[in-house]
């Protein structure tokens, strides 16, 4: 019998070529640009939105000190050490004098012989009084000529002016030995509050400039983290907000802190808004001035509205919108959105009502003629 | 009527299917390389695509920023976006380099690190289109999106120069021109991944100021520190993507940039005349010489396997003549196999190139067309293989039948 044996065959082939056709089939329909999208979908939620802003900062003193002289001159020597703790109004070091202590000297001395100068025209002064009154007597009693009473006067006028003179010389010479003094204690230099030596820029024997610091002390306990938010999501930023320090030596530590002020004045290169945060308790030990910190400042809690991933908006020309999905298949509703929270969700204030179902990931940008494939999931979602 | 080609292919089905097969293998490898080329071109159009730009704005004199390096001023968008015809104007930065995963064992990934400006911009022009897992970049800084294509997963840090960052959310198909994927971070990070340099150069940098008379003079306290800061300061981007409000007119608003804002600007045809002929030309032509020839290997193959097929059946042939078989039945019996084997061929060649393109390490793009064009054309060569082997089929002499 050739017939079974042929049909055998021929079902041996069949069995080969159909699942090779029926596979070509399902290549060409469901790969490639035909091949319909995979998405996930999701329900819209109304949700309580906690919006919080986020930002980058630097820890910085609020009082920094720099000390320095007020007059060109040589660093003599310098007590403190960076680190070191001072008190205020501790010396910390002085500048080289020059011939300032020989001046004082030299001023001393001229004092004292102003001063000599002031008993010396006493005396004087003294002498022609007496001469005067007595000439006065004597002329009452017309025993000498009224000329010789006239220059007794004029005598006493003189020795009057000379006293005076040589008095105000002595406290001339007086004044410039406290201005000499005074220069000289303007050598020292001296902490004005309480605080930690944080920089030391010359050392004894260096030259400096007047107003050039030398040394720099700041108030540890006036520590704040001065933030940088861009202005586009800086909204909502205000003073006495809760925040949320990272710095970056402890990432997995928060300290807790809030917002002091923000600046009036934002940075119009970087385009950030300013604000500084404080400690609510200052970390110990103390982090270093100019570490870097992520703050993170929460926002008051908003009303509960349609709440939607931002991975969920997608364009469609120039319009912003959710792509619903229903038994009819695609449906693009361009939606206005508000506030949005570090977690990816957005407010949506128009356009989109709770229950909605809406196409959050797909594959590629979706179009009205885009055919879809609804899946759990389209990749892993943790390593 | 019963068919001659289908009861001689029935007769030796098996080695009939097995050199389908074979056939269908040369073809894959064929159509696989056409994809190969597509995919390369389709990377060029997905960079297009996924930036949602009309307008590419680049440093004057330059083809950037994909083909060649551009940098202009950041503050350059505030200028353009006040031009007639532009809805948005968003920074952006392109930087290739290796970025490294901080996996157990730690890998490097070869990416094309993409700079946008986050925020409340979801969809502005640089943004990733699509995401397929995660949420878009919320955060200012140290947030990153990746491709798929890169393996990273989401939660995972990657460290781009001195920072790390957070994967928050995955993409697909967002490559570069030379398929790298992309990794999304925020704007001013990528500013600082691109032009700040590492801090042994920084601190060099330093020394070499402070030793320098001009720059370090007693004179003036301060004026180290100034420069210091100013040397390490970046405000710089690669280009400015432009979207246009509609109906504005393209080239009306490229001149204007042009002739006023004197910087260069590229509509998304000549971005694509740049991408495709000139910076994968090369490499293009090298996938077409390849294609050419394989082809011409691969038709050359077929026309030698039908050649053999009738060869093995010369004595067939023979005997049918003998009893007067039409020379057309004959013809059509061997362009009828030749055809089949095509076929069979063809199918096994999509299906196995349509499995294994998802293996290759760039994308290969299976298009339709070139599966259509293919299929034609390999019928076409099988026909005309077979007209060899039906010349040699009809100069038998019908003696050999009993001959031989």
């Amino acid at each position: 019998m050739k017939f079974p044996a042929l049909q055998r065959r021929t079902l041996a082939l069949a069995a080969l070529l159909l699942p090779l056709a029926a596979l070509l089939g399902y290549v060409a329909l469901r790969s490639g640009p035909l091949a319909p999208v995979a998405v996930t979908e999701a329900e819209v939620r109304g949700q309580v939105l906690r919006p919080a802003l986020f930002g980058i900062g630097t820890v910085e003193a609020r009082q920094t000190y720099r000390i320095g002289p007020t007059a060109a001159g040589r660093l003599q020597h310098l007590a403190v050490d960076v680190g070191d703790a001072v008190r205020a109004g501790q010396t910390l070091g002085s500048m080289d004098p020059v011939d300032l202590d020989e001046r004082i000297r030299a001023q001393e001395a001229a004092r004292k012989r102003a001063d000599a100068a002031v008993r010396e025209a006493s005396a004087r002064q003294a002498f022609a009084a007496a001469q005067a009154q007595r000439y006065t007597q004597l002329e009452a009693a017309r025993s000498t000529s009224e000329e010789t009473v006239l220059l007794k006067r004029q005598e006493l006028a003189v020795a009057d002016a000379a006293l005076a003179a040589v008095r105000e010389e002595a406290a001339r010479v007086q004044a410039d030995t406290a201005a000499l003094r005074s220069q000289r204690s303007h050598l020292r230099l001296l902490a004005p509050a309480d605080g930690v030596v944080t920089l030391r820029d010359a050392e004894p024997g260096s030259t400096v400039l007047a107003g050039q610091a030398v040394l720099e002390v700041v108030a540890p306990h006036s520590l704040w983290v001065h933030l940088r938010i861009d202005q586009a999501s800086a909204a909502g930023l205000a003073a006495g907000l809760p925040a949320q320090v990272h710095l970056r030596s402890h990432p997995g530590a928060p300290l807790p802190g809030r917002v002091l002020r923000v600046e009036p004045k934002a940075d119009a290169v970087t385009e950030e808004t300013l604000a500084k945060v404080v400690f609510t308790q200052l970390p110990t030990p103390l982090p270093p001035l100019g570490e870097v910190a992520e703050v993170t400042v929460d926002l008051p809690a908003l009303p509960a509205t349609p709440v939607v991933p931002n991975a969920a908006l997608q364009r469609l020309g120039a319009q912003r919108g959710v792509w619903r999905y229903g038994p009819g298949g695609l449906d693009f509703t361009p939606v206005t959105t508000g506030r949005a929270d570090l977690n990816g969700n957005v407010q949506v204030l128009q356009g989109l009502e709770e229950g909605a179902r809406i196409i959050v990931y797909s594959e590629k940008a979706l179009t009205p003629r885009s055919r879809v494939r609804v899946e759990p999931q389209l990749a892993k979602a943790t390593p | 009527m019963i068919s001659l080609a289908g009861r001689d292919i029935l007769h030796s089905w098996g080695k009939f299917v097995f050199t389908g097969v074979g056939l269908g293998l040369l073809i894959g490898v064929t159509l696989v390389m056409a994809g190969v080329y597509r995919g390369m071109v389709d990377d060029g159009q997905a960079l297009l695509d996924n930036s949602g730009a009309d307008l590419w704005v680049v440093q004057q004199h330059t083809q950037g920023p994909y083909a060649e390096s551009s940098s202009l001023s950041d503050d350059a968008y505030r200028t353009l976006r006040g031009i007639e015809g532009v809805a948005e104007a968003a920074n952006v930065t392109y930087f290739t380099m290796q970025v490294r995963r901080d996996t157990p064992v730690q890998k490097d990934v070869r990416a094309m690190v993409v700079g946008i400006t986050p925020g409340a911009g979801w969809g502005a022009p640089g943004h990733p289109p699509a995401l397929v897992a995660g949420r878009h970049i919320t955060r200012g800084h140290y947030e990153a999106v990746a491709d798929m294509a890169s393996g990273v997963a989401l939660g995972e840090r990657l460290t781009i120069r001195r920072n790390q960052y957070t994967v928050v959310g995955l993409t697909r198909r967002m490559v570069s021109s030379s398929g790298d994927p992309m990794v999304f971070i925020p704007l001013k990070d990528a500013q600082q991944a691109q032009f700040l340099k590492d801090n042994d150069a920084i601190h060099r940098q330093r020394q070499r100021t402070a030793a320098n008379p001009a720059f370090n003079r007693p004179g003036v306290p301060g004026l180290r520190e100034a420069i210091d800061a100013s040397q390490t300061s970046s405000s710089t981007v690669n280009a400015v993507l432009l979207r246009l409000a509609p109906g504005a007119d393209a080239q009306a608003v490229a001149d204007t940039v042009r002739r006023y804002v004197r910087l260069g600007v590229y509509t998304r045809a000549q971005m694509q005349e740049i991408l495709v002929s000139k910076l994968i030309a090369t490499s293009a032509r090298q996938i077409g010489m390849f294609l050419a020839i394989l082809a011409l290997v691969s038709a050359a193959i077929v026309a030698f396997i039908i050649y053999s097929l009738t060869m093995d059946k010369i004595r067939e042939i023979a005997v049918l003549k003998l009893i007067g078989t039409k020379n057309r039945t004959i013809a059509a019996m061997i362009l009828q196999q030749a055809l089949a084997l095509g076929l069979i061929g063809f199918a096994v060649g999509k299906v196995s190139a349509t499995f294994a393109a998802p293996f290759f390490p760039k994308y290969v793009l299976l298009v339709p067309q070139d599966s259509l064009a293919g299929f034609f054309a390999v019928q076409a060569l099988c026909a005309l293989a077979s007209v060899i082997a039906i010349r040699v089929a009809l100069r038998i002499d019908p003696a050999e039948a009993i001959g031989g």
